[in-house]
C-alpha cells in the first residue's frame, strides 16, 4: 500500500534526517519525494510504500504526529487513493 | 510524484486542514421490517439486537477510514423503517417503548444520532401512524439521539393538511416540553414534502421500504472550500463562478465516493448513494451564507440571494453527479439557520427573514431549517408556515421541509444556544395575521396537475 507523507511548517535542520530515519528504521520505502521551502515554511511530500513495515496504519500515524509535534511542524500520512480520486477521474 | 504531483497534495490536506472539508456523516440505514412483533417488548428486544448487530462496527470503521485518508468522519449514524410500520404490528397504545430502545441502541453503538421515529401520512392516517405522531413530542424529550420525522405530502398525493394541523400543534407541545433546554426537542424534528428513503442527514433520515436490509449513504460537507476557491475568481462573471463551483463540488463528491465505497466493503453492507448537500457548520469559514456573500451580496438575504443560491445549487450538483455513479438522498445546499454563522449573522442583522428563507427554499434543498420564532405563535400559524412550504415541494417536485423552533418564553430578538453543530438561532419574526380559519379546514389539497403523468 502507497501512502502520502506531507511535513508543514517553519523550517529548521533536520526534519527531512528525522523523517527519513524514521521511515528506514520501520522498513518504508521512500518512491518519491518533493521539497520545497517558501518564506521559511518547509513544505515535504513523500510517496511511500508501506508494504515493508512492521506497523500498523494508525500507529505509524500515531508516532508521526507525535515527531511532528517535536520537530514544531506538521506531519499528516494518508493513503494515496485520497488524492487519486480527488484529483484524476 | 505519481500520478497525482505536489500541488494537488497540497491543494487536498488545505482544504482539510483550512477549509473544513469533511465527510459529515456515513449514515447506515438498516430495514426493522423484520422486527415487527404482535409483543411490544419482543418487538423492541428484535428492534435493539438488529440495530447494535448490524451497525457494530460502523463507528471503528467511520474511525479507521477517517484515519487512514486524514479526512475527519464528524459523525456516524444510523436510519431506520419508519417506526410506525415496524410498531403497527405491536398491540399496545404505548410507542415510547420504541423510541427508548432506539436511544439504547444509539448509546451502545456510540452513534452520534439514529433516524426513523417516523410516520408517512401524505394521504391518510393508520392508527399507528396516529399513536407514533402523538407520542413524538415525548419520544424526543425522553430520549437523547433520536430524530424523527413525519412526511405529510407529496406531489402524487397532494397535502395531508389534518397532518399540517397536528404538526403545528405538536411541535409547539415539544417546544414547551424542552423548554429547559432551549426547546431542543424542534431541532429532532422535521416535516417533509416528498421526502426521500436514502437521506443520511438528519433530523429527516430515515430507512425507505424501497432500500434493502441494509445500506451505506454518505453526505459530505464543504462550503468552506467552495467559498475559499470562489475568492481566486472575484470580479469575474457567472460562468465562471459556476465552472469553479463545479470543479470543486466534483472533488469534494470525489472523496465522499471513495469514503462511501470503503465504508460498504468494510462494513460489508452496500454503498447506496453519496448526498451531495453542501451542509455548513457554525464554524467560522464553513458557511453556505459566505458563499452567496462571496458571490458579490453584501449580506445573505439581500435582494439577489435567491438566484445566487440557485446557481450554487445547480453548479454543485452538476459537479458532484459527474463525481459519483450513485448520487442521491436530499443532495443540494443546505441552508439551516443555526447551522450556518453567515446565516446567523444575516438574520440577527435583521438582513435575512423568513420570507426570503421560504423564496430561497424554492430553489434548493431543503427547506426552512432551524429557524427558531416567537415562543408565542400560535400553532396555527406554524401548520400555516408549514403548508406553505409544502406547497412548494408538492408543486415543484422536490423535497421540502419545515424544522422550526417556537423559543419557548422568548420573543423576537432573543436567540436560542444549542451549542455543536446545531448552533444557535436569533428569534426571528413571523407574520401576526391568523391563518386559523384556512388551518381548521381540514382535508387534503388535492395533488397538482402535473403528477398526473402516466
Amino acid at each position: 500500500m502507497n501512502a502520502v507523507l506531507s511535513v508543514m511548517g517553519i523550517d529548521k535542520k533536520g526534519i527531512i534526517a528525522k523523517v527519513s530515519g524514521f521511515l528506514f528504521e520501520h522498513d518504508i520505502n521512500i518512491l518519491d519525494i518533493n521539497q520545497t521551502i517558501v518564506k521559511n515554511i518547509f513544505t515535504m511530500v513523500m510517496m511511500v510504500d508501506l508494504g515493508g513495515s512492521d506497523l500498523e496504519f494508525s500507529v505509524l500515524a500515531d508516532k508521526l504526529n507525535k515527531m511532528g509535534d517535536e520537530l514544531g511542524v506538521e506531519i499528516r500520512i494518508q493513503h494515496e487513493d485520497i488524492f487519486k480520486s480527488m484529483h484524476r477521474i | 510524484m505519481i500520478n497525482v504531483n505536489t500541488k494537488e497534495i497540497t491543494e487536498t490536506i488545505k482544504m482539510i486542514r483550512d477549509q473544513h472539508l469533511d465527510i459529515r456523516t456515513i449514515t447506515m440505514g438498516i430495514s426493522l421490517l423484520d422486527c415487527a412483533d404482535e409483543n411490544p417488548e419482543k418487538a423492541c428486544r428484535k428492534i435493539y439486537d438488529k440495530i447494535t448487530k448490524t451497525a457494530e462496527k460502523l463507528v471503528p470503521a467511520g474511525e479507521a477510514i477517517g484515519r487512514r485518508y486524514g479526512i475527519p468522519i464528524i459523525n456516524k449514524r444510523v436510519s431506520v423503517t419508519p417506526v410506525s410500520l415496524v410498531a403497527a404490528a405491536s398491540r399496545t397504545d404505548d410507542y415510547i417503548p420504541f423510541a427508548r430502545t432506539l436511544d439504547r441502541a444509539a448509546k451502545t453503538l456510540g452513534i452520534d444520532f439514529i433516524g426513523g421515529y417516523s410516520a408517512l401520512v401524505y394521504k391518510g392516517y393508520t392508527e399507528s401512524d396516529k399513536k407514533l405522531i402523538a407520542s413524538i413530542p415525548e419520544a424526543l424529550s425522553c430520549t437523547d439521539f433520536v430524530c424523527s420525522s413525519v412526511g405529510v405530502a407529496t406531489t402524487k398525493a397532494g397535502i395531508n393538511m389534518d397532518a399540517v394541523k397536528e404538526m403545528g400543534e405538536i411541535i409547539k407541545k415539544m417546544s414547551e416540553m424542552s423548554k429547559d433546554s432551549d426547546s431542543l426537542g424542534c431541532a429532532k424534528f422535521v416535516v417533509f414534502a416528498n421526502p426521500v428513503e436514502d437521506n443520511p442527514f438528519m433530523a429527516g433520515a430515515f430507512h425507505g421500504v424501497g432500500e434493502g436490509s441494509s445500506v451505506i449513504n454518505v453526505g459530505v460537507s464543504g462550503p468552506g472550500v467552495v467559498k475559499r476557491a470562489l475568492e481566486n475568481v472575484r470580479g469575474e462573471d457567472f460562468g465562471a463562478v459556476a465552472e469553479t463551483i463545479k470543479n470543486t463540488a466534483f472533488k469534494i463528491t470525489r472523496m465522499g465516493q471513495l469514503v462511501a465505497r470503503e465504508a460498504s466493503k468494510m462494513l460489508d453492507v452496500p454503498y447506496g448513494i453519496v448526498d451531495l448537500s453542501l451542509a455548513p457548520t457554525p464554524a467560522v469559514g464553513d458557511s453556505v451564507a459566505h458563499i452567496l456573500e462571496e458571490m458579490g451580496l453584501e449580506r445573505c438575504g439581500c435582494h439577489g440571494t435567491t438566484a445566487a443560491l440557485a446557481l450554487l445549487n445547480d453548479a454543485v450538483k452538476k459537479g458532484g453527479v459527474m463525481a459519483s455513479s450513485y448520487v442521491g438522498g436530499l443532495s443540494g445546499a443546505f441552508i439551516p439557520v443555526s447551522e450556518d454563522a453567515g446565516m446567523i449573522h444575516a438574520a440577527a442583522s435583521g438582513a435575512l427573514t423568513l420570507d426570503k428563507l421560504e423564496a430561497m427554499t424554492c430553489v434548493c434543498s431543503v427547506g426552512l431549517d432551524m429557524i427558531a420564532i416567537p415562543g408565542d405563535t400560535p400553532a396555527s400559524t406554524i401548520s400555516a408556515i408549514i403548508a406553505d412550504e409544502m406547497a412548494i415541494g408538492v408543486i415543484n417536485q422536490k423535497t421540502t421541509a419545515v424544522r422550526i423552533i417556537p423559543a419557548a418564553g422568548k420573543k423576537v430578538g432573543d436567540k436560542l444556544e444549542f451549542g455543536g453543530l446545531l448552533g444557535e438561532a436569533p428569534v426571528m419574526p413571523v407574520h401576526h395575521h391568523s391563518a386559523e380559519n384556512f388551518i381548521n379546514r381540514g382535508g387534503r389539497i388535492p395533488a397538482p396537475i402535473h403528477s398526473l403523468r402516466n
